[in-house]
């Protein structure tokens, strides 16, 4: 079994992905209260996808030869992250916007002064 | 407002909104140049997510998207941007990879932050207020989507006068705000 | 090349159930919903590696862009609905 260029590179931006996808699960286990918790949620968003997406694209378009279905293909991948990117923050903003709303109180060092 | 209509007298007892484009507006009428650019987009997505080229798909494909376009090319261009179109694409190019690079940054940042054994102890959860400079729409919704996309700052409330409420995970997230990003989104829309 | 994105999306699923954890443990609604939120976001990814795996991505992608899409408005929609909860905030004394 050959091992080429294009698989290092595909292989290496999906683990990269994988890695943040792993950050992210992680952290919205850690995180102390609702509030730090979107901030990994954000980060699985913003940075997991756009790695695990562009290796995928790349392995679309390389796959089979260079043809018109393929590179139609990786497009519409592209406009994924495009419409994710664009609506993520809005989804973000919706949940924290609900959180005070209904009165949730962030956690803050000075009411939890040692948390050992 | 010297023009009295019909919807002034029957709104009269109730509250006036503030932006009423009906009043405003002239009659509606279907400017080209915006119709012909919304006609090519809408085109271009369709091309993209069909992916056949038979006469059958493209037909129904035009005649969608002549619809779409004709109902709705005064919400995606706007009468006041038409001349700034070319300027505004060209500040989003440049502003997009510049800010691709400030969300690796911030990632990095949140993922030490995630693995390191003494977490709990080096965040900082705070709530930051400020005003920003911006006075354009469109400029203060761009940079609150900036700070929310980046990992580590969310934007919690935002109003029309631009007064911000940001969530951040630790001191070194809040106190760059509202930095360089305030700059760069407002200098798109020419402030 | 198929085993590395067969392996990727093995670990993929475990990561999804590693999300899982919050969405069944959360103290409050909206940690549930952050949890949901996350795994429909890993959801769209495991869609198009099992397109690839099976050879037929340009079925697979539609279907995730439509998750995706299905995603952001199941969010929207369950945060616009829950704000008014106010037996919210006692769920969460325990920390």
């Amino acid at each position: 079994m050959e091992i080429d260029i294009m698989t290092i590179i595909v292989g290496g931006l999906l683990a990269i992905g994988l890695f943040f996808f792993l950050a992210g699960a992680i952290g919205i286990i850690r995180f102390p209260d609702f509030y730090s918790r979107l901030h990994p949620a954000g980060m699985i968003d913003s940075m997991g996808l756009l790695l695990s997406m562009s290796g995928l694209a790349l392995f679309t378009l390389f796959d089979g030869g260079l043809c018109l279905a393929s590179v139609l293909n990786s497009l519409k991948i592209a406009l994924i992250v495009v419409f994710v990117y664009i609506t993520s923050p809005t989804a973000t903003h919706a949940i924290i916007d609900a959180g005070m709303r209904a009165g949730l109180k962030p956690w803050t060092k000075k009411r939890n002064p040692q948390s050992k | 407002m010297t023009l009295t209509t019909r919807a002034d007298k029957s709104t009269a007892g109730m509250v006036k909104p503030l932006h009423d484009s009906r009043e405003n507006a002239p009659e509606r009428r279907l400017r080209p140049i915006p119709f012909i650019i919304t006609f090519l987009v809408m085109m271009s997505m369709w091309v993209i997510f069909s992916g056949k080229f038979d006469p059958f798909h493209l037909t129904l494909g035009v005649i969608s998207c002549l619809i779409v376009a004709y109902l709705s090319s005064d919400l995606l261009i706007t009468a006041t941007t038409l001349r700034k179109i070319p300027l505004l694409w060209g500040g989003f190019l440049f502003y997009f990879p510049w800010l691709l690079w400030q969300i690796v940054l911030a990632n990095i940042h949140v993922l030490k932050l995630v693995f390191h054994p003494d977490m709990i102890n080096r965040i900082n959860p705070q709530m930051v207020h400020f005003k920003s400079k911006l006075k354009n729409d469109m400029a203060l919704v761009t940079f609150a989507n900036s700070i929310t996309l980046t990992p580590g700052t969310i934007t919690v409330s935002l109003s029309l006068y631009g007064d911000f409420s940001v969530h951040a995970i630790d001191d070194a997230s809040a106190s760059p705000l509202p930095g360089d990003m305030e700059s760069k989104s407002g200098r798109i829309f020419g402030e | 090349m198929e085993q590395v994105i067969l392996y990727s999306g093995i670990a993929l699923a475990l990561i999804m159930a590693l999300s899982l954890y919050r969405t069944l443990v959360g103290p409050t609604i909206l940690d549930r919903l952050i949890g949901v939120n996350a795994i429909g976001s890993e959801t769209t990814v495991l869609l198009i590696i099992i397109g690839v795996l099976y050879k037929k991505v340009d079925m697979f992608i539609d279907i995730a862009l439509a998750y995706a899409l299905l995603n952001f408005i199941a969010v929207l929609a369950s945060a616009r609905y829950f704000h008014k909860r106010k037996g919210l905030s006692d769920e969460s004394n325990d920390y």
